[in-house]
């Protein structure tokens, strides 16, 4: 009873021949309409997303190599400001130290000229008052020796006799 | 079991009209599914989106275990729409069958060998046809005499061969899937004893039966591609 299940065409006397026709017009339009409706976008969508990946992982690719060079050019402009950095440092120092060797000289200068001055005004001040010590004791003298000898001689000559004592005093000393 | 099939007869066609309907609610399914899930198409899938990519992706190794993707490519169709009507048109077997009056409506379109067959020259008339469009005519004779050409009587029943295993093993498994399935229904059905000892071999054999139905579609497919490749690739 089975048996006759196992032949082609099982169930029936004939072959069903429709039902071949049934089966392949089914699959084909069901394999058309799964291709337009279905396979198609589903396709589309997969293959847009390998252009996806693809230009993600390029457009990684170069930000990563972009980044690289940005990295190097910052890296080279770091050291070109420390370079300029410790140049102006230096250059600062040594004006430094240039205007200060001048400072101090411009001061020494100015304290040197100072204490010429005031040396010279001290020496002109000694003359003054050695002149007029001089002077003073002349006159005292002169009024000491009128005193002393009472007589009257000319203070002119007196004068002159004295100075030229005083002179003479001067020049011993 | 020996159900009869509702016949119709147009002319000098002869419709199994159970068959028709059959393979028609399983393109009906398929088409479903896949329109569905294919409906809110995303570059980052989801759901139902991932799994027909999982079965696009796995037809596509099937091809690519075959042959170049660029010979391939263009059965890609072909393939994923055999898998799922060949694995649904399995599956519809399974849960029931109904039978009204005498004659048997529901059961899997693939455990009938006109279906089978049907699927099987389709499929080895299309490899003869790319065969033929993708090598020319000379390549295609040729490829009948290699390695020597005494094989040629060989090749020949080689053809017709495929295409019989090809449609006969899925039907087998099938058919035999279902007569077994009919006969503990008919078992379970016969009383509350026969009802008791049926239920675990009809879990074990309805469990193995969906196993065998998606290996079935699997290997269908799979063969499909290795008789193209044999057609149309230049190393096989």
């Amino acid at each position: 009873m089975f048996l006759d299940n196992l032949v082609l065409g099982a169930g029936g006397a004939s072959l069903n021949s429709g039902d071949i026709i049934a089966t392949l017009v089914i699959f084909i339009v069901l394999m058309l309409l799964l291709k337009k409706f279905a396979w198609g976008p589903l396709m589309g969508i997969m293959q847009q997303r390998e252009e996806l990946v693809a230009s993600e992982i390029e457009a990684a690719e170069k930000a990563r190599k972009e980044s690289h060079q940005f990295l190097e050019e910052q890296k080279s402009l770091l050291k070109e400001a420390r370079t300029e950095a410790q140049s102006i440092v230096e250059g600062a120092k040594k004006q430094g130290e240039l205007q200060k060797e001048e400072i101090l000289t411009v001061a020494r200068n100015e304290a040197n000229r100072l204490k010429e001055s005031a040396l010279r005004e001290i020496e002109s001040e000694k003359e003054k008052a050695i002149a007029a010590v001089r002077d003073e004791v002349v006159s005292l003298s002169v009024l000491a020796a009128s005193k002393v000898l009472s007589k009257e001689i000319s203070e002119a000559d007196n004068r002159a006799l004295i100075e030229e004592t005083i002179a003479k005093a001067g020049e011993a000393r | 079991m020996n159900h009869e099939a509702p016949l119709l007869e147009v002319g000098f066609l002869t419709f199994n009209l159970s068959t028709v309907m059959m393979l028609l609610v399983a393109a009906i399914i398929v088409f479903l599914i896949a329109f569905i899930s294919t409906r809110s198409l995303k570059l980052k899938p989801t759901g139902m989106q991932n799994f027909m990519e999982w079965i696009m992706d796995f037809v596509k190794n099937i091809i690519k275990s075959n042959m170049d993707w660029k010979t391939g490519g263009r059965f890609h169709v072909l393939g994923i729409t055999l898998i799922m009507f060949i694995a649904v048109s399995n599956l519809l077997g399974l849960p029931f069958s109904i039978v009204y009056g005498h004659e048997l409506w529901w059961k899997s379109p693939t455990a009938d060998p006109t279906v089978t067959m049907t699927l099987a020259a389709m499929i080895l008339v299309l490899t003869h046809f790319y065969g033929v469009k993708m090598k020319g005519t000379g390549h295609y004779v040729g490829t009948f005499f290699k390695p020597m050409s005494f094989m040629f009587p060989l090749k020949i029943v080689e053809e017709f061969a495929n295409t019989l295993t090809l449609g006969l093993r899925l039907y087998g498994n099938i058919y035999a899937g279902e007569i077994l399935l009919g006969l503990l229904a008919g078992l379970a059905s016969s009383g509350a004893v026969g009802f008791i000892g049926a239920i675990v071999p009809m879990m074990a054999w309805q469990g193995f039966s969906i196993f065998i139905g998606f290996i079935q579609a699997f290997i269908f497919t799979m063969l499909t591609m290795v008789y193209m490749a044999h057609k149309v690739s230049d190393d096989h």
